[in-house]
């Protein structure tokens, strides 16, 4: 029996705890500052829009730590001493490990910019960052205006958020359309669109010049680089981005880039010390994915691998074919495969838009060998399963067209938009095969 | 600095209505203050034009209400402030609301008097202000059943407008709704009444809802129902033969083919109130393991009581000679015993695996508890069946379940503790037709491989407190008895996870090959070494 310490209760370290314990009876700890308890991150958002309270945010019960023998510890991690294997924390007397697992996440990227640290300037990602924004932000009396720094997926939901609460909004979007540094630019400027209907103040190509104070060390406005223009606020969110959480490390011999360093089979340069998570940095990427993930389900994939390895199934982390999913104000989006903003080189794209709904589809594939190489889906859901079969296979681009409505997620009865894709693209591949 | 809002020292989230929303709520409330001034015998002349003036408000009113809050904006989910506003958080006005309701039911179930029915004169108070309707309808003076049918009525075909408004993306909802709505303004409300305007002296048919199934309508088959039914000639026994093949074979063929959806949330007028009505409600069902416990004890505990009750009732006036009628005690019980045992047989036989332990141990204490107060009978000379006399059991069951469970806790207290109460842990026939769901039926709700981010939107809006986000961040399909098919949990999941699909038995329960994203080899590891976690 082996005595195994987890540095963080997110996702990647909830997950490698509960496979552990399916495969061993090792002592297990899990240490976290945040929070007590388990609870899904991605949910925050829908605690301050009232959809939920905070307990439906946990997976599970309170008592199913103590059932499955899963051992809670509320305190944060000084710094790790792997010469003695020990974890030193701030209140509680150190814990010594056998094997240390570290999955302490990311933390909001801060740019240097003059008042980043003033009151009223927060991320989103934490239990904290929550209840910050519920003081600061409870309501547009308190708050007239927020302006948020980045168009990427947490801007976009803090924006849904506060406009749940009718609180006016500017967004600071580095690109010319709506992050477009991930998405071709029809789908883009669709989002722009529907932002825009949400009420919300979209600026393109601007960036944050400075943040200022009211005298009292909190937020009165900011600056836009390019115009200069000072925009009054009472809230700032930063969501440029994450970066690893790993700072409480610098001082160990765990070595560390801008994650804690690892191998394909999660382990650092010291031996009993492992790193999963958005917290994680794979010391040569995996395919096209970057070597920093910091996406809910790879912290869940690692937490399984990393369990694996401990518990003596030696196991690399492999990801299969990448997915993603987000939801935009009301649309959905799905993404299976690899599709960029641009085709890469040697690649060909197929687009298809509803006429009047924000339904789209957008494929890439490679025009020699015509392989099917990726798919964005807006408003459309697909079955993973098949996407995932079809990507394996290498399929191409003319059979996944062909068999499009057997990966049709949508709920039953809905408009199926299988018939108008087939047509767009029978009717696009006949005119080039004419010419 | 915390997140219980109350404590916030700055300032409180929105939690007020729009002026357009408030309107609205006072136009709906002049309707019913219109029926409370009837209630206490105000003279509201002519009767017809105060009638429909007080049901055009309360219908405006939600109309309106559905305007103010869903019109002009993007549509999508509208699940802001659920939990924020005191009406739908368990706030002061939702106690209020639930005591209210409550009140109502208990003068509707047990002192109509108190309303203005007199049986044997003209009615009188809010019963009267009916009248003219229930005179158009049906030919006769209104009862505090025609009251109930009406309001019922408006409010699923009201509250059903409001929530296709809101689910106005979403075709299954609106369907549905439709459906439910046709069903109970069709089935429930006018043919009834219709049909009561062909009773004559020598022409009798029972108030008779075509879509209320045994046990639902556990009155179905008592003396006097099935008497006047069979005294109707070829109508009468039509009837009766349509409610014993609606719960044998109607029944089990499409629960088999579509899950118990197509009754629970596509037909039923209890589930009919609760998906509109009660839709701002369905967040406060509870999701603990403790509650599916306490559910599953007590809604099986219903079916073996309203089974007992209705064999006794059966029982009790079939006589004990084969030459006068066909069927008689002996062979009656006889008849049921081997219907409970084959069903018993085949669940141990072919389905052991998919029950759990202690519903293994329940089902046995049922089978045995019932087959032997069966077996008294034969051994003893009494003419009660099972120690209590017929009449007893159906007025307790009565009281107990049909007045008190389904209607003062099912539908009054929909503001504290949700919308399907009743149909979760009390109704006998969400009970059968949920075993026969998990058992036998191509329904399942499909997990979409590893796009799960485990946010619970899904459980929190289950109605019936299925946790649903459990199986789907393992990536296993949902097969639970309780699901009554809403569909609410794919409408509200951010990730396009959820799928409501009849599809082929085979692979409808998926624990052992389930896709997250890992690479195969992984899975198939993982999956040889998973026994019981």
């Amino acid at each position: 029996m082996k005595n195994i310490v987890i540095i963080g209760n997110g996702i990647s370290g909830i997950t490698a705890a509960r496979h552990i314990r399916k495969f061993s009876d090792h002592h297990i700890q899990v240490i976290s500052a945040e929070s007590k308890y388990f609870f899904s991150r991605t949910a925050l958002m829908y605690v301050y829009m009232g959809h939920m309270n905070w307990k439906h945010l946990l997976p599970y019960e309170n008592d199913f730590w103590r059932k499955n023998d899963i051992n809670l510890v509320h305190d944060r991690v000084k710094t790790v001493k792997p010469e003695v294997k020990k974890v030193l924390l701030d209140k509680g007397e150190p814990i010594a490990y056998d094997d240390l697992i570290i999955a302490t996440g990311s933390k909001p990227n801060k740019f240097g910019w003059p008042g980043q640290e003033l009151k009223g300037v927060r991320g989103l990602y934490s239990k904290q960052d929550l209840e910050a924004l519920e003081y600061y932000v409870p309501n547009k009396k308190v708050c007239k205006r927020a302006v948020i720094v980045g168009g990427g997926l947490i801007g976009i939901e803090l924006a849904e958020m506060l406009r749940s609460r009718d609180i006016p909004v500017t967004m600071l979007v580095r690109e010319s359309n709506f992050w477009n540094n991930v998405l071709p630019d029809e789908e883009a400027k669709m989002l722009n669109e529907h932002i825009r209907e949400h009420h919300i103040d979209l600026r393109f190509e601007r960036n944050l010049d400075s943040i200022i104070d009211d005298g009292n060390g909190k937020v009165k406005a900011i600056k836009v680089k390019e115009t200069s223009e000072v925009i009054g606020c009472d809230y700032v969110g930063l969501t440029p981005g994450v970066s690893p959480n790993v700072s409480f490390l610098k001082d160990s011999d765990i070595e560390i880039n801008k994650g804690v360093v690892v191998n394909r089979y999660l382990e650092t340069n010291i031996d009993h010390v492992y790193a999963i998570g958005d917290c994680a940095e794979q010391k040569k990427p995996i395919g096209n994915r970057p070597p920093i993930e910091a996406v809910w389900y790879t912290g869940r994939m690692m937490g399984e691998v990393v369990a694996q390895t401990i518990c003596g199934n030696k196991t690399a982390y492999n990801p299969g074919n990448w997915f993603n999913s987000a939801k935009f104000l009301d649309i959905e989006y799905q993404t299976y495969g690899w599709i960029f903003n641009q085709p890469q080189n040697g690649d060909d794209d197929f687009y298809w838009k509803h006429p009047d709904e924000n339904i789209c589809i957008h494929i890439h594939y490679e025009i020699s060998s015509r392989k099917f190489k990726g798919i964005n889906t807006f408003g459309f859901r697909l079955r993973h399963e098949v996407m995932d079969k079809w990507l394996n296979e290498e399929r191409s681009v003319d059979f996944v067209i062909d068999h499009i409505d057997e990966a049709n997620f949508d709920p039953e009865f809905y408009e199926d938009p299988t018939k108008a894709i087939k047509k767009a693209f029978y009717k696009k591949h006949s005119n080039k095969a004419a010419v | 600095m915390s997140l219980d809002r109350n404590l916030s020292l700055t300032g409180e989230a929105p939690r007020k209505l729009n002026h357009q929303q408030k309107l609205s709520t006072a136009v709906g409330i002049l309707g019913l203050i219109i029926l409370l001034l009837a209630s206490f015998n105000v003279q509201l002349q002519p009767r017809w034009m105060f009638l429909t003036l007080a049901l055009s408000a309360i219908a405006g009113g939600i109309i309106w209400f559905a305007k103010a809050s869903y019109s002009g904006i993007p549509k999508g989910i509208k699940n802001d402030g659920a939990f924020l506003k005191p009406m739908t958080s368990r706030g002061v006005v939702a106690y209020a609301t639930g005591i209210g309701l409550t009140g109502f039911y208990i003068i509707l179930y047990f002192f109509p008097e108190l309303i203005g029915l007199n049986e044997n004169g003209a009615n009188t108070g809010l019963i009267a202000l009916f009248d003219p309707l229930s005179q158009f309808l049906a030919n006769r003076p209104a009862s505090q059943w025609f009251v109930y049918g009406t309001l019922y009525t408006i409010a699923i075909l009201f509250f059903g407008i409001k929530f296709m408004w809101k689910y106005r993306h979403n075709r299954y909802q609106r369907l549905r709704t439709f459906s439910v709505s046709f069903f109970q303004l069709g089935f429930a409300f006018i043919i009834p009444e219709l049909m009561a305007r062909l009773n004559s002296k020598d022409f009798s048919l029972p108030y008779y809802d075509l879509k209320n199934i045994w046990p639902l309508n556990y009155y179905n088959f008592q003396q006097y129902r099935v008497d006047s039914m069979i005294e109707a000639g070829d109508v009468g026994l039509g009837l009766l033969i349509f409610g014993v093949v609606s719960i044998f074979i109607i029944t089990p063929i499409l629960t088999f083919k579509y899950g118990k959806r197509w009754y629970c949330s596509w037909v039923c007028g209890c589930g009919g109130l609760a998906e509109t009505a009660g839709d701002p409600y369905r967040h406060l069902s509870d999701k603990s393991t403790r509650a599916w416990k306490i559910e599953r004890w007590l809604v099986h505990g219903v079916v073996v009581f309203v089974t007992l009750m209705t064999t006794a009732v059966i029982y009790s006036y079939l006589g004990t000679d084969t030459s006068k009628y066909w069927l008689t005690k002996s062979s009656f019980l006889l008849g049921v015993a081997g219907i409970l045992s084959l069903i018993f047989a085949w669940v141990m036989i072919f389905k052991r695996e998919r029950i759990q332990k202690d519903a293994k141990y329940a089902a046995i204490g049922f089978f045995v508890l019932i087959i032997g107060l069966m077996g008294l009978h034969f051994i003893s000379s009494t003419d009660q069946l099972f120690l209590l006399s017929a009449g007893d059991l159906q007025k307790s069951y009565g009281f107990l379940i049909g007045s008190i469970f389904s209607g003062v806790v099912g539908t009054g207290f929909y503001p504290i503790l949700g919308n399907r109460v009743w149909c979760r842990f009390g109704c006998p026939m969400a009970a059968i037709l949920g075993f026969q769901q998990k058992l036998f039926s191509r329904f399942r709700i499909s997990t979409n491989g590893g796009q799960c981010i485990s946010c619970g939107n899904c459980s929190t809006y289950c109605e019936m407190g299925i946790d649903v986000r459990a199986y789907a961040q393992k990536g296993q399909n949902i097969v639970r008895s309780s699901c009554v098919g809403c569909g609410i949990c794919s409408a509200v999941c951010p990730r396009g996870v959820l799928k409501l699909e009849n599809d082929k038995v085979k692979g409808r329960i998926n624990p052992k090959d389930v896709l997250l994203g890992n690479d195969v080899n992984l899975m198939e590891y993982v999956n040889s070494k998973i026994k019981n976690f």
